[in-house]
């Protein structure tokens, strides 16, 4: 459910179809820059507005990766000071977030629980995008028999929705951080898979590679300069996105009690302890789920932006 | 087109079914030993795992206390010969035995699977209902409208079920007190579970529809609808959508598998019964013959919504039939 990227592979407009020699990249050729002019007749583009979306993005994420690499600065409290006199209290000046049943600050907890939340998050990502471009390079650019092997698996896997996937991971390993981090990682990766797949095939079929197949290059100087080049630069987008979707995921996992332990304050655990408290105290869920759901909209956001930037060369 | 044609691109459509059937037995292969190589990749021996879940203890057992158990499981066969059998008990609609309630796992699936059919279905229709009226009343209109439109469907498809789950709860029912907060079996208590996992999934759907809903405006057919005098909503509802809802109905078979996997998640937001507490509580005990059971069924819903969809597909769109 919470998978847009698999949207663009099935109904982009098709740039860069099979056989068309417009290549899906601005820079098709190494050295032949921005040669690419809009094709004449073309419906002519709408003023360029300032890209203020990607811009937020970028400062949303800015501020994370500063509470994750320094926490100290952005909250300056111990997430761990309790205070038994203040427990549950409503958000208010003096406790941005509220406090929780021993009265510990919220926003501290949150702050201080960012670099292991994102943490999981890129460790799923790359598990989840390493496991992708593997199946896909199978699928793509190998002979008949691996490929079909790989296409099945990546079909077979891809019958299993995300969470189950990780949900049967972490019933076979046992809950645990690392478990958490391999059950995301291989749950996202039938979809990006076919993504990655996608991305390939389209290049292969491409004019330059037709052109350099022409020319008498070899396989694999046209797979390593051409092909993989072209193909994996919009990796680059789908990574930031797959970060925050995998935060998504493994704080869904902790919300079903199967994620990182609660005395921690990593995002997933502080919903997990919350739930108990959900009639009486809300916002111990409502804040951190909206945390993660700003994080997760804003790498979705920078990463789709990345992405059709280095497609289209816009 | 004559009648001759009509039924040679029907026979045409026909005869691409035996490779979808074989593909889609392969994709049931695939999964089923799947969930085979889960159960015997579960850490530790077991028959110590089952002797310990039955006893409530974690202790250290004796081959003379695990040899009843490893006959009663047939683990003490060799791996291929329990696949083997495992495919067969499947095939006679066997998903084994828990270990922890030690009762057939589709006994306790069926008891529940209702519950979680009823939320999944409903979800599913409202998340159509839903994204066919925000996108055909907004795609194609003043680019402010649009952007505003996308972005709205880029935050539905990524804000978290529980989270989203929790905010309906706490608005609807505990502040306003418009439905029941938790129980009861009518309509009103399917309504939060069923909008919870119909918001995301109608963000979803609807960005693959846009995309076509506005290729399909810029056809020349609406043009000559617009010239006969049809009006603008006319247009939309009965020439642009039905080009457009060809992806998002190719995605459906999909989504269903994700509505059933998100009832887990709703299900313990809204304290609902069905099968997504049976999972849970099935993978917390560690008892994987019911997890893998659950899996395997909603694989098989999986592989057959797509082979509806499929055929829906080629009536919708007969250029697919070709």
């Amino acid at each position: 459910m919470t998978t847009p990227p698999l949207i663009p592979t099935r109904t982009a407009p098709p740039t860069g179809a099979p056989g068309s020699l417009v290549p899906p990249s601005s820079t098709p050729v190494p050295g032949a820059e921005a040669t690419l002019a809009p094709q004449a007749g073309a419906p002519r583009r709408p003023r360029r507005r300032p890209p203020l979306g990607p811009l937020a993005a970028t400062a949303t994420l800015a501020v994370f990766a500063l509470a994750a690499v320094a926490p100290g600065l952005l909250a300056p409290g111990s997430p761990e000071a309790l205070d038994l006199g203040a427990t549950l209290q409503a958000p208010s000046a003096a406790h941005w977030f509220g406090t929780d049943e021993l009265g510990r600050d919220l926003y501290t907890r949150v702050v201080h629980g960012t670099g292991l939340s994102l943490l999981i998050g890129l460790g799923a990502a790359a598990v989840s995008l390493t496991l992708a471009v593997l199946l896909a390079a199978a699928s793509a650019l190998t002979g008949r028999i691996l490929s079909g092997v790989a296409d099945r698996t990546i079909e077979i896997l891809f019958a299993f929705p995300t969470l189950l996937l990780a949900l049967l991971l972490i019933a076979t390993l046992g809950p645990s951080p690392l478990s958490l981090v391999l059950a995301v990682g291989v749950g996202t990766a039938p979809g990006y898979a076919r993504i990655v797949r996608g991305q390939l095939l389209t290049v292969r079929t491409s004019g330059y590679v037709e052109a350099a197949t022409a020319l008498g290059h070899g396989r694999r100087r046209i797979i390593g300069r051409h092909i993989l080049p072209n193909a994996l630069r919009p990796l680059v987008g789908i990574f930031t996105m797959s970060i925050g979707q995998s935060i998504v995921w493994a704080s869904s996992l902790a919300f079903l009690g199967l994620g990182v332990a609660p005395p921690s304050p990593e995002w997933g655990a502080l919903l997990d302890a919350g739930r108990t408290y959900l009639t009486a105290a809300g916002w111990l869920v409502i804040i951190p789920g909206l945390v993660i759901a700003l994080l997760a909209l804003a790498a979705t956001t920078l990463g789709t932006s990345i992405r059709n930037r280095l497609e289209t060369g816009d | 087109m004559t009648w001759t044609r009509h039924l040679a691109s029907w026979a045409r459509h026909l005869g691409r079914w035996p490779g979808r059937l074989a593909a889609a037995l392969l994709v049931m292969w695939g999964a089923v030993t799947v969930a085979f190589l889960a159960q015997l990749a579960q850490p530790g021996d077991r028959a110590a795992v089952i002797l310990n879940l039955r006893t409530g203890q974690t202790q250290e057992r004796t081959p003379a206390e695990l040899a009843p158990v490893n006959a009663e499981y047939g683990f003490d066969a060799p791996p291929f010969e329990q696949y083997l059998s495992y495919l067969g008990g499947l095939l006679r609609g066997d998903l084994g035995v828990s270990y922890q309630q030690h009762r057939p796992v589709w006994d306790m699936i069926a008891e529940q699977l209702g519950a979680t059919v009823a939320l999944s279905l409903t979800a599913l229709v409202l998340a159509w209902v839903l994204m066919v009226a925000w996108v055909t009343l907004t795609a194609g209109r003043s680019p402010r409208v649009r952007s505003l439109a996308s972005t709205v469907e880029v935050f539905a498809a990524s804000v978290p079920q529980y989270w989203l789950g929790v905010l309906l709860l706490l608005v609807f029912a505990l502040e306003l007190g418009w439905v029941p907060v938790v129980g009861g079996n009518g309509p009103a208590a399917l309504l939060l579970p069923a909008l919870t996992l119909a918001i995301p999934l109608a963000g979803f759907l609807g960005q693959a529809t846009r995309a076509e809903f506005e290729l399909a405006l810029a056809r020349p057919f609406v043009l000559s609808a617009r010239v006969r005098g049809m009006g603008d909503l006319g247009v939309r509802l009965r020439h642009v959508l039905r080009h457009a809802a060809v992806p998002p109905l190719t995605l459906s078979g999909w989504a269903l598998g994700a509505t059933v996997s998100g009832a887990v998640i709703v299900e313990s937001v809204f304290n609902r019964p069905g099968i997504g507490r049976v999972l849970v509580s099935a993978i917390e005990a560690q008892d994987l013959p019911v997890v893998t059971g659950i899996i395997v069924l909603i694989a098989a819903l999986y592989v057959l919504v797509n082979l509806a969809v499929d055929a829906l597909a080629a009536l919708i769109d007969p250029r697919l039939k070709a």
